[in-house]
Order: structure tokens, then sequence, then C-alpha cells
């Protein structure tokens, strides 16, 4: 993952890029949307349990022929 | 490859689709294939400059539409190797006067009538028309990928309407790889782009400065069988590969260091 002189390879980060831009392409979202969709899922979320602003995950995921939504939404036992 | 109208895409411009569609056409027809090699990109062709046959165009593929002249008057045959055969695109309209049902008809009656065994259809750049007329008439599809961000972007765009218009059988070709720059961890590997677009390889082409000598003079590097490395060869594996012959892929580690030195000198890859 690193070369010889602790620089991260670059087309790892491209990678790591494209992957994401392409989940929301096929999925025929924007990642604006992904922003807004994260803000509600944490507004509602934290209605029902206290949990941290800056500590979670939302992201579209393709398995095999699917799309999956993923959202990893730490929260404190209420 | 089972399919014989094999439409050459890639959504984004300038990554190598006409220079593949010549190689690998010219390739095919030295391999003793009856093959056509279409311009669908109407307003910009440049398939006939880039094999050398620009002097012999008269009639092009909107006069086969428009009925004023024969699809065989159209047909302009490679006096280098007599399979090899091109329709070209017209220069002086645009892509308004394609038509899907025409591009079909015409694929049709190079296959059925004219006795063609593969016909290789070069698409305009785009996701448009022209690409969609380009599409209408294959049975499968060659996606020719830079490993680059905005190439792969748009490649997975065009894989995504290939499906969407049923076309099953997508190979792709990784074009331009750079060797140096993928063992230095700056270009995107085959397996990366393999894995990021899911779609089955059937070719690597090394960037190689003698496609762009081979295109000055309208020669396809593909012909010139005396070099054994580079991106003639690659040409010419791919057009084995679309004849399902089984073609092993060769090591593209940047050769000249000294382990390249001891592997070359006891057979290795």
């Amino acid at each position: 993952m690193f070369g010889l002189f602790g620089r991260r390879k670059s087309k790892d980060k491209l990678k790591e890029r494209l992957k994401l831009v392409l989940s929301y392409d096929r999925a025929k979202l924007s990642a604006g949307n992904m922003e807004e969709l994260k803000r509600e899922l944490l507004s509602v979320i934290k209605k029902y349990f206290p949990a941290e602003d800056n500590d979670y995950d939302v992201k579209v995921e393709q398995h095999g022929d699917r799309m999956v939504l993923v959202a990893n939404l730490p929260v404190q036992a209420p | 490859m089972n399919a014989k109208a094999i439409v050459v895409t890639s959504g984004k411009g300038g990554v190598g689709k006409t220079t593949t569609t010549a190689n690998v056409g010219a390739a095919l027809a030295r391999l003793g294939e009856r093959v056509c090699v279409i311009d669908t990109d109407v307003g910009l062709r440049n398939l006939d400059v880039v094999m050398g046959l620009e002097g012999r165009v008269v009639y092009d593929l909107i006069d086969v539409f428009e009925g004023r002249c024969k699809l065989r008057q159209a047909i302009i045959r490679d006096k280098r190797v007599d399979t090899l055969h091109l329709l070209a695109a017209s220069q002086t309209r645009d892509k308004s006067a394609l038509s899907e049902s025409r591009m079909k008809e015409t694929v049709r009656a190079l296959l059925d009538d004219e006795g063609f065994d593969r016909v290789l259809i070069d698409s305009p750049a785009g996701i448009e028309s022209g690409f969609q007329v380009a599409a209408s008439a294959a049975d499968g599809a060659v996606v020719v990928v830079n490993p680059e961000v905005s190439s792969v972007r748009d490649a997975d765009r065009i894989i995504g309407l290939l499906e969407a218009r049923e076309i099953n059988e997508v190979r792709l070709i990784i074009n331009r790889l750079r060797p140096a720059m993928v063992k230095r961890g700056d270009m995107l590997e085959v397996d990366d782009v393999l894995e990021i677009l899911g779609v089955k390889l059937i070719g690597i082409v090394p960037e190689d400065e003698k496609i762009l000598v081979s295109t000055n003079i309208g020669n396809p590097a593909s012909l010139d069988d005396t070099t054994k490395v580079g991106a003639g060869t690659a040409f010419r594996d791919i057009a084995r590969r679309i004849r399902c012959e089984e073609v092993p892929y060769p090591s593209y580690e940047p050769q000249g260091g000294f382990l390249a030195g001891l592997r070359r000198l006891f057979g290795g890859a």
C-alpha cells in the first residue's frame, strides 16, 4: 500500500475514488444527495439514540448484481 | 467471440478506438477472415486515414443509407490484405444522417449477402445517437479503456448501456498501459481495472511509439509481423482471441532492469 518512501501509491487512491464514484453512477445518485441522506438518517437515529455527528458512514456498495445501501451508525446505549 | 458484428467503443474520446479497429481488423483479415470495418463517426471520419485508404473513398456509409449507391460500390478493398475492407463514414454530413434500421440492414447484408465473416463497427465517442446507432447492429462489443480515471468511468457507463441493449458478449481492451508507471504504483494495474469494471479481458496493449509512426504512414502496426513485442503484437493477439484461440498474455514488466535481463536470458516471460 505504501511505496518505498512512505508515499501512498496514487493508483490505490484512484481505485478507491473510482469505486466510490462508480457506485454512485450505477445507482444514479449524486454524491451531494448521499450527504443529504446521511444528514437525514442521522437526525432520525438521534431521535432514538444519542449519537455522535462525525462518526457515521453511509455508502452504496455493489454486491454482485445488487446495489446495497450500507449505513454504519454507531450509537450509545440509551 | 461468437459475435460476428462487433462494436468497438469507449465512451471517452481519444483512447484508441479507431487505432484498435484498424489494427484488429487488419490482423483478423491477415488470419484469413473476410473482414469489413465500418466507420460510424459521421462528420469526423478517420478510420480511412488511419488505414491509409483515404485516397480511395468514393461512396460512404450515408450514401448507402440514402440509396445513392449500392452497398458493394461503397466497400473499399485493401490492397495489402485482400480480405480487409472498409466502409467509410461521411465527412460532410452529421450524425443525424445515421439510422438504426439502416445500420442493421447494412450489417446484415454484409454478413448474409456479401459473404463477410466479421464486421467491426468503429463507434464515435460519446453515449448519444452515434454510439447508439453503432451499437444497434452489433451482437458483441469491445470496450477500449485507458488505465486512467475518466476513461474508466466512461467505460463503466458504456458497459451499462451495452447491457441495456442486451449485448451480452462484452470484452475489454486495456490500451496504452505504461508498465513503468504501473510498477511505480502510479497507474492502475490490469487486475484493478478488471475488478472495477467487472467485464472479461480480451487484450492488453502497451503504450508504443510505433503506433504513431504506423498511423503517420497509414499502415496498421499489426501488419508488421517482424516484431514480437509491443502494440502491434498485442493487436494481433487480440484478433486471435476474438477467434477463440487461447493466447497467453505476455508480462508487461518494464524491460532493461537487471532482473528483467536475467529473465530474458533464461527464457522467462
